[in-house]
């Protein structure tokens, strides 16, 4: 069963100027991980917010557990729990008053609330800090309280919108191993992420999205597959580049990407490619500080589908 | 509907909360208005001259009474401001909770704070010779008069703080308001003495029907306003009611919309 259904979603802003959403639909599959993989500015945000009901599209229609998100958003509410890009607890409050706040306002009973808060403040490794307020919480904290907050009534659906966004790496993986716990738990969960590595980690399926539209959907194995086998990468001094670049395209016969020092491009021989490119360059007696062939990772399908990579886009943005 | 009070109330014991968590804002928003009484006494209490038994004193209480309620108003912008920034409210909308359970319970938390600011300030006049003749109904149903002026006003700061987003200006724009209206009014000083222009303004302006109608239950004559026999100044009690129910019936409509379509 589909539980999050997005159908032809347009969204635009400035009357049409700037189109947030392109004919956008996507599906979740009853207890499973989404990741919804794009740039800054590709649409994710807007999608978690029309169907977490806080937004209307301009056109198009959303579901999610089999309820209209625009015909009945009173009752979507009560099945999902939205965890934003931004912390959004009470900041001056204790991690303690946010639960309780927010259990009261799930409506259940005053015991009920303080029960659910200390049970979830227990599991997220907060108690210590319950009674401080969130002000003083690191940055992983925070996103642990609010994912907390989210969990209150056990949503069916759960949309976590860039949760890892600003995190070190230590947050991050605290974060990871608490949303592997959810998802243990069965949880439908559409996750929006820039990260590769984290749609990667997390996600049954991917759906990469840019400019407003999904531009490729499936399992990372199967988009990775999509890119083609192995691509071979080079590092030389920046003096040798372009004759670098030039021999790694006649190899390889396909466009090349080239960051700083570094030159790859897909190639389909593997081995042998690489012998190839080794004789070439001591031909041309240039001298690689690296050479290999790498397995096409997330970065590389996002490079080929879209001609860009994320982080491009978001220098730009 | 039992349900939108309980979620309100919710909301106005977070802003309770917040002020136990944070007692600077309770403490700042009181030392203010006390500074102002102080100041107004004795700076300019001996040079304006009133027949009124009593002095300078009488008058301006009711004055300052009045200022600060108005003032609270970019205190409800401002926080709301900042929760929208801070995205709290997109959690608040994505609650199963009633709708106008968010403005509403802050228009309320806003005036239990006023009701705590009236206090100390009534205290902080009685301190410097304040004195109501009128009896203790009357002086009771001023206060209340003033908590309901409070009331009104906060959801034209609910609607700034939904419209205008960023906590900082829309306290700066709150208090360019606030500022002059709260002088451009019998408040302080006859308006008398203003060009013939501002006393039309001045009179019409609902502060000064405010601190008109309060003079009158605290038992003064209200010696700064009556310059021409207009209506708010023959009627102010009257005029200030009807000034409540305009903004009200303006704003909460307005605010409560801004809020359901606060991210399209």
């Amino acid at each position: 069963m589909k539980t999050v259904i997005a159908d032809h979603l347009v969204k635009t802003y400035r009357k049409g100027e700037v189109k947030a959403l392109d004919d956008l639909s996507l599906d979740v599959e009853e207890g499973t991980v989404l990741s919804v993989l794009g740039p800054n500015g590709a649409g994710k945000t807007t999608t978690v917010r029309i169907l977490a009901t806080l937004l209307k599209p301009d056109s198009g229609s959303a579901s999610v557990a089999g309820i209209d998100v625009i015909k009945h958003p009173d009752k979507v509410r009560e099945v999902i729990g939205l965890s934003g890009q931004y912390a959004a607890v009470d900041e001056t409050l204790t991690g303690w008053d946010n639960l309780v706040m927010f259990g009261r306002l799930y409506h259940l009973g005053k015991t009920a609330s303080i029960k659910r808060a200390e049970d979830l403040l227990e599991r997220f490794s907060l108690t210590e800090s319950a009674r401080r307020p969130i002000k003083t919480y690191s940055g992983g904290m925070r996103r642990r309280l609010d994912l907390a907050a989210s969990l209150i009534v056990q949503p069916r659906v759960l949309f976590l919108d860039e949760p890892t966004t600003g995190l070190d790496p230590r947050g991050r993986q605290e974060m990871w191993e608490v949303i592997q716990e959810l998802v243990k738990g069965g949880v439908t969960l559409l996750l929006t992420t820039q990260y590769l590595e984290e749609a990667d980690q997390l996600a049954d399926e991917i759906a990469v999205i840019d400019h407003g539209k999904v531009i490729a959907r499936g399992t990372s194995d199967a988009l990775k597959k999509q890119v083609g086998g192995e691509r071979l990468e080079i590092t030389v001094e920046t003096a040798d580049l372009s004759k670098a670049s030039e021999i790694v395209s006649r190899i390889s016969g396909s466009a090349i990407h080239v960051d700083v020092r570094t030159i790859s491009a897909p190639v389909l021989t593997g081995s042998i490619a690489l012998m190839e490119a080794l004789r070439a360059l001591d031909e041309a007696k240039i001298h690689p500080l690296d050479i290999g062939l790498k397995r096409p990772s997330l970065d590389d399908v996002f490079l080929s589908l879209t001609g860009h990579t994320a982080e491009e886009v978001e220098a730009k943005a | 509907m039992k349900n939108a009070i309980t979620d309100a109330l919710v909301i106005t014991k977070r802003q309770l909360l917040q002020l136990a968590r944070v007692p600077e804002v309770l403490i700042f928003s009181t030392i203010q208005p006390v500074m102002f009484v102080l100041l107004f006494r004795y700076v300019f209490g001996g040079s304006i001259a009133t027949g009124q038994p009593g002095g300078y004193v009488q008058l301006l209480m009711p004055g300052i009474f009045v200022q600060t309620v108005a003032f609270t108003l970019a205190a409800t912008a401002s926080g709301l401001a900042e929760d929208m920034k801070k995205g709290l409210i997109d959690r608040f909308r994505s609650l199963p909770i009633s709708r106008s359970a968010l403005v509403v319970g802050r228009t309320l938390g806003d005036s239990l704070l006023n009701i705590v600011v009236l206090i100390v300030m009534a205290a902080a006049g009685y301190a410097v010779g304040w004195r109501p003749t009128s009896s203790h109904l009357s002086v009771l149903s001023a206060f209340i008069f003033l908590l309901m002026f409070g009331y009104a006003l906060s959801w034209t700061g609910i609607f700034a703080g939904l419209a205008v987003r960023d906590a900082r200006t829309v306290q700066n724009v709150s208090f360019l308001i606030t500022f002059p209206m709260t002088f451009l009014s019998n408040a302080f000083a006859p308006t008398t003495g203003m060009p013939k222009a501002l006393q039309y303004v001045a009179e019409w302006n609902p502060v000064s029907t405010m601190v008109a109608a309060c003079r009158q239950l605290f038992g003064l004559e209200n010696q700064f306003g009556a310059t021409a026999n207009s209506f708010p100044s023959q009627h102010p009690l009257t005029t200030s009611i009807i000034y409540m129910v305009v903004i009200m019936v303006i704003f909460i409509p307005l605010s409560v919309r801004k809020y359901k379509n606060s991210s399209n």
